[in-house]
């Protein structure tokens, strides 16, 4: 079911909201930022000359739920975006909460898994794949976490009753960041993780 | 100009007056939510076939192959339909793109000068 979403007529030069356009520049940068930081980890991952190695701590069904979860808070997000489009500030509340937390687990399982590789011997020093793995993915994180702070946020000042059906832009914009988070998990999910030498 | 030559142009003029921002404004048309949710679950089947194909022990060529394209639909549909790239103006999309198509040139070029591999 299809859904009208109104945008006032905006006097811009590009007749669009110059923060959407914006977040979405920004976004186009950030594919930079992570496209040479995912070439650089599949450049060096194998050039170690001392272990552990990716196939000796990857835990894929770890992994696979933790990327389950990111994904399943990208449906929570554009469900909290579609709630209060439509007017419905509760359900905005509940699916931006959801996000949040979905967010949060997510940021758990990636503490507890460098807290493994760490028990195990690797750290951001021990080797290349090391270095490599920890500052994409750790990069990664720092981004989540960011998306995190902004979802609370936007829940905080929702439940003060300052986000309405009007304001559905701000809650846009912080779902175009949560989803970007999201995707960038889809390709290291694949090219870290289930790709391996 | 109408609504067409609006299109066409890829909505780079701004709409003006109570007319044209009606006509944006129906020009932008996101989903609802059960075809957000129908999205969700396509993605989660995806996810699981993803690793179930890591498991059968396929070919390592066939394997990347395989990832490579269950990725890549995944990235689309997130993109299209949750980030609304499918439904909204054009310039949006082409900030995005020339970002990931730069991306992807210093991702090609790192990978086939310094000697890294995918397969």
């Amino acid at each position: 079911m299809a859904q009208a979403v109104g945008t006032a007529h905006l006097e811009t030069s590009t007749g669009l909201d110059n923060r959407k356009l914006l977040m979405w520049l920004f976004l186009g940068s950030e594919c930079l930022f992570f496209g040479s930081l995912i070439a650089a980890y599949l450049l060096y991952r194998d050039r170690s000359v001392a272990g552990p190695y990716p196939s000796d701590l990857f835990d894929i069904p770890f992994t696979s739920v933790s990327a389950f979860v990111l994904l399943m808070s990208s449906v929570s997000m554009v469900l909290a975006l579609a709630a209060i489009q439509r007017g419905n500030v509760r359900g905005m509340q509940i699916w931006l909460f959801t996000t949040a937390t979905l967010g949060l687990l997510f940021l758990s399982g990636q503490a507890f898994e460098f807290t493994e590789f760490n028990h195990e011997g690797l750290s951001l020093s021990t080797n290349l794949f090391g270095t490599t793995f920890f500052v994409l993915t750790g990069f990664h994180g720092a981004h989540v976490t960011i998306g995190v702070l902004i979802l609370l946020s936007l829940f905080t000042v929702s439940l003060q009753g300052r986000i309405q059906q009007k304001d559905s832009l701000n809650v846009e914009l912080a779902g175009l960041y949560w989803h970007f988070v999201d995707i960038v998990w889809i390709v290291i999910f694949t090219l870290v993780y289930l790709i391996q030498p | 100009m109408t609504l067409a030559e609006y299109r066409r142009r890829g909505g780079v003029e701004a709409p003006r007056g109570e007319e044209q921002g009606a006509e944006a404004a129906h020009a932008e048309r996101h989903p609802g939510p059960l075809e957000y949710a129908q999205i969700g679950l396509i993605l989660a089947l995806i996810t699981g076939v993803e690793v179930a194909i890591y498991y059968l022990g396929l070919a390592h060529t066939l394997l990347v192959i395989a990832l490579l394209v269950l990725s890549a639909t995944k990235f689309s549909m997130v993109v299209l339909w949750f980030m609304h790239l499918k439904f909204d103006n054009r310039l949006f999309s082409t900030m995005f793109i020339l970002g990931f198509i730069l991306a992807l040139s210093v991702f090609t070029v790192a990978l086939a000068t310094v000697g890294g591999k995918l397969v």
